[in-house]
């Protein structure tokens, strides 16, 4: 064994079980975290892995995503050559070519070094987008773009294929390489003049950097925000397959904890979430609640349950307690409740997230905690708590008051076995003045294309949206099995609702409780009423000029982004036209996960960033919504514009039904 | 030292609505609700144990059904709650219920001293306001109405002073203990029930005491026991409104015309 391989030999030892003890202390962390489990459906997940992973569906969402497309697929063909590298280390005169037949291994040393080339151009973009055009949402109050660490990667791999380089071109001068690395050829031809024992020289520096920075590298990661270079796969493999928002039940016995006080009641997905972040700050850019000055960011959600992970994990994982406060103050590590409550629930930052990080659930395991153990929340929701548990709606209204919107259409009770829909009102179709109309407009509709419809009447109970999103667990349960129960009973099977939080609550939340039935919206109904034929237009709709709003329960959290565009389009004869953020990227009215019924503070507006929004040329006569929430916000937001008398805002239903009258 | 909060479970008066033909309270399928004046008192004797570590009890007079709403009062963290349900108690008036009330504090005085007793400032069905001083001169404790604040409690000297809110003015009073305290919504904000106290209340068990209990001479309580009569309950009769003006297309005529109008009613004066 000669001394450089000795030496070597030794490093290599010490680092791989450095690292290994490293990645096998952060996985100790994630297993005191709550079981959960995310094995099922295998091929599912393969698949999804092999999209998110490795296709990199969403990095390729936006421009620059290429550049760490690129930078991730040299990295994984660099794999092989490091690992050709390393044993040669521990094995002189190891080559990967003396494997394969020849055309092969000549053809993987052009592979490699072309490969090289571009993995340092592309760090040279990425150091250069950092350090001279950052993009605002790589910063915030706690990390910068240009931090230490980011730079201190980039430098790493830089310095990787710098000496890989050198390396390469001074073998091929000394004429220990063939010449299928052209990019080494050529640096090569620059060496040439030098004499051979300084080319000797050149060559183990070169390999000796090369390796250090290698090992120091694969130490690094572990401790680092790059740790996503090792989890973001499986974090993608073990990605939510049921909708983003649905929570999971709790059971309610003696005994049982309630939502995440401390950072070991997260699951153990929870906190591999936290390990996988590497604070992109995609998320980041499309929360409303932190584009209008609150006091939440989603990534520095994940990063302080990381950051509150490694300070009390040890203690925990020993059956101790943490030092760090989950929720308290907004230093780093700890969530500050203002945060906490700022969120809508509109799921931008899980829809965005390229390595399908689940931040707002996290959020929402929070309130429950706060909601159910502390009774500790904004002073506005104690009302509609109550109002919910006495009177099954948000406002307090008697729950005789019902019906009094359906007045003029006679009885319209469900029946069962005759009735083919139900039609779920919703509190805001049933109780609020404006949005009784939309009620209304959807009922002359469903007429119209003479489906069989009926209506639960006084019966109808609230589905409980609110209290969900904002940790009410405890009386959600309540409601939604009465509601399951009453839609048994009345041998339910179809339902359309106008409300998209009643869609959503109804078709994915209520499936927990065994209710598996057809969940439309509105939007979808009269879609297929309307391609069916089965929908008679007798005129066009007359809306001036039309904006459509999309609502984030029915888009982002169903997907439904075709049927009210589709539905709009039919009743005026034009596609309306598009917010800046629009469909996958839509910005929430702000009215959601409870938002609705509580003061918003800090910041500015969140409805009037959004009807800003909707006030570029050309100036739009209609703002079309699909949800009763948006539009309670959108009108409000336009009075404070001091334009709503020159924006109508209108409910899909609303426009179509003037295109049957 | 015992605080007791006297609590009624009473029907969500939002949702009553008044049979227009036998004038009587159409009560079916109409929720019960715990006083909201009550819910206070309630509130501010808890507070009172958080602070102080005292003992609390809750106690209602009602039907059996009653127990849901003492399940809440437990829930919400009272150390004990009683019922007070016999058929001889039912069809009550103030002066008749505040004599079985009386009863029942006189009886738990017997085991631990009573300091402070709360009541909410009136109900919201009955709306007499009568049966928290009705306790007061039963027992002759301290009688403080309308409370708004709680200034201080002095346990040597066994003094309490408090702030009435009156119509226009607070005032600052101090008495003696023991106390019968009549409380306004001002004083507090009741807490909402945390769900592990919740699924605990399910199990406590809500003493119920009859008049086997209290022994009370049955000639005296319920509806024997009172002098108060319910000849006739009715919806007064509300005039037809009109709608004047040319509404938004008019809309200072309007305003001016709707002036004119409360002007010559009296109504607003220049």
């Amino acid at each position: 064994m000669t001394l450089h391989q000795a030496i070597f030999t030794a490093i290599f030892a010490v680092s791989a079980l450095s690292f290994l003890f490293s990645c096998y202390q952060r996985l100790q962390l994630v297993s005191i975290g709550a079981p959960e489990n995310r094995f099922d459906n295998p091929a599912g997940r393969l698949l999804g892995m092999f999209s998110y992973a490795f296709a990199q569906k969403r990095v390729l969402a936006r421009a620059y995503g290429f550049n760490h497309f690129l930078l991730f697929w040299a990295f994984m063909l660099l794999l092989v050559a490091n690992g050709e590298f390393l044993l040669e280390g521990l094995i002189p005169g190891f080559r990967l070519a003396a494997f394969l037949p020849a055309a092969l291994g000549h053809g993987l040393e052009l592979l490699f070094d072309i490969v090289s080339v571009v993995a340092l151009g592309c760090v040279l973009v990425a150091l250069a987008r950092r350090l001279f055009f950052p993009p605002e949402y790589l910063g915030n109050d706690y990390t910068r773009p240009a931090s230490g660490e980011a730079l201190l990667i980039l430098a790493m791999i830089a310095a990787l294929m710098s000496a890989f380089f050198l390396l390469n071109a001074a073998n091929i001068a000394l004429g220990l390489d063939g010449s299928w690395r052209p990019v080494s050829s050529a640096i090569a031809a620059l060496l040439k003049g030098l004499p051979s024992s300084a080319l000797e020289g050149v060559a183990g520096v070169s390999w000796w950097l090369h390796a250090l920075v290698l090992l120091l590298f694969m130490n690094f990661l572990p401790r680092s925000k790059h740790m996503h270079i090792l989890t973001a796969i499986p974090n993608c493999y073990f990605k939510n397959l049921a909708q983003p928002n649905t929570q999971p039940r709790e059971t309610f016995e003696k005994g049982e904890r309630y939502g995440v006080s401390s950072v070991e009641q997260y699951s153990w997905k929870d906190l591999f979430d936290s390990l996988t972040c590497t604070e992109c700050g995609r998320c980041q850019d499309l929360c409303p609640a932190h584009n209008t000055g609150k006091p939440l960011n989603p990534r520095k959600i994940v990063h302080d349950i990381k950051v509150n992970l490694l300070k009390n994990g040890p203690a925990l994982k020993d059956g101790g307690t943490g030092i760090l406060p989950l929720i308290g103050d907004a230093r780093e590590g700890t969530v500050c409740e203002e945060a906490i409550w700022s969120c809508t629930t509109c799921g931008a930052c899980t829809s965005v997230c390229p390595v399908l990080i689940e931040q707002m659930p996290k959020i929402v395991k929070l309130r429950r905690h706060l909601v159910q153990e502390k009774a500790q929340f904004p002073e506005e929701l104690l009302n509609l708590f109550e109002n919910m548990e006495q009177r099954s709606n948000p406002w307090g209204i008697a729950p005789s008051e019902r019906t009094k919107w359906s007045g003029q259409l006679g009885d319209r009770t469900f029946k069962p076995g005759e009735s083919e829909y139900l039609f779920f009102v919703g509190c805001a179709g049933a109780f609020d003045s404006r949005n009784k109309h939309v009620s209304v407009a959807l009922a002359t509709i469903l007429d119209a294309a003479g489906v069989s419809w009926g209506m639960l009447g006084k019966e109808e109970l609230c589905c409980g949206d609110s209290l969900r999103r904002l940790g009410n667990e405890f009386v959600f349960d309540k409601m939604a099995r009465e509601n399951v129960a009453l839609f048994k009973e009345k041998k339910i099977t179809k339902v359309v609702t106008q409300c998209p939080h009643c869609f959503n609550t109804l078709k994915n939340d209520y499936r927990q409780y065994g209710l598996e039935i057809e969940v439309l919206h509105h939007s979808q109904l009269i879609e297929q009423l309307v391609e069916s034929n089965q929908l008679k237009l007798t005129k066009q709709s007359r809306q001036g000029n039309i904006i459509f709003h999309d609502s984030c329960y029915l888009g982002r959290h169903n997907d439904t982004y075709k049927a009210p565009r589709a539905v709009l389009k039919a009743a005026t004869g034009q596609s309306p036209s598009e917010f800046e953020r629009n469909q996958e990227n839509g910005f929430c009215c702000g009215a959601g996960g409870g938002r609705m019924w509580m003061e918003e503070q800090s910041g500015t507006r969140i409805n009037l960033e959004r009807v800003k929004e909707a006030m570029k040329q050309p100036l739009p006569d209609t703002l079309c919504v699909s949800c009763p929430y948006c539009m309670t916000m959108m009108e409000d937001g336009l009075k404070d514009l001091g334009v709503a008398d020159v924006v109508r805002v209108k409910d899909i239903a609303e426009v179509m039904a003037e295109a049957i009258a | 030292m015992l605080v007791i909060s006297c609590i009624k479970q009473v029907p969500d008066t939002t949702q009553v609505k008044i049979d227009p033909v036998t004038n009587t309270l159409i009560r079916d399928g109409i929720p019960f609700i715990i006083n909201p004046y009550d819910s206070h008192a309630l509130e501010e004797s808890l507070r009172l144990k958080d602070r102080y570590n005292v003992r609390t009890v809750a106690l209602s007079m009602g039907p059996p059904n009653t127990v849901a709403t003492l399940r809440k009062a437990c829930a919400l963290g009272v150390d004990e709650a009683i019922l007070l349900s016999d058929r001889c108690f039912g069809g009550a008036d103030t002066l008749a219920t505040s004599k079985v009330l009386s009863a029942a504090i006189e009886r738990l005085d017997k085991q631990e001293k009573v300091g402070i007793v709360f009541c909410g400032k009136q109900t919201i069905d009955g709306d007499t306001a009568q049966v928290g001083p009705g306790i007061a001169s039963r027992l002759g404790f301290s009688q403080l109405t309308l409370v708004d604040r709680i200034e201080s409690i002095d346990f040597l000297r066994k003094t309490i002073k408090v702030r009435r809110k009156l119509e226009g003015r607070h005032e600052i009073v101090e008495a003696p203990l023991p106390v019968m305290i009549t409380v306004v919504r001002e004083l507090n904000r009741p807490r909402y029930p945390i769900v592990p106290m919740r699924i605990e209340s399910q199990d406590m068990e809500i003493k119920v005491w009859d008049n086997s209990v209290l022994k009370l001479d049955a000639e005296t309580v319920g509806l024997k026991g009172s002098p108060t009569w319910v000849s006739k309950i009715f919806s007064p009769e509300r005039d037809q409104g009109e709608i004047i003006g040319n509404g938004i297309n008019d809309p200072i005529g309007t305003a001016s015309l709707l002036i004119d109008k409360l002007l010559s009613k009296d109504l607003l004066t220049i």
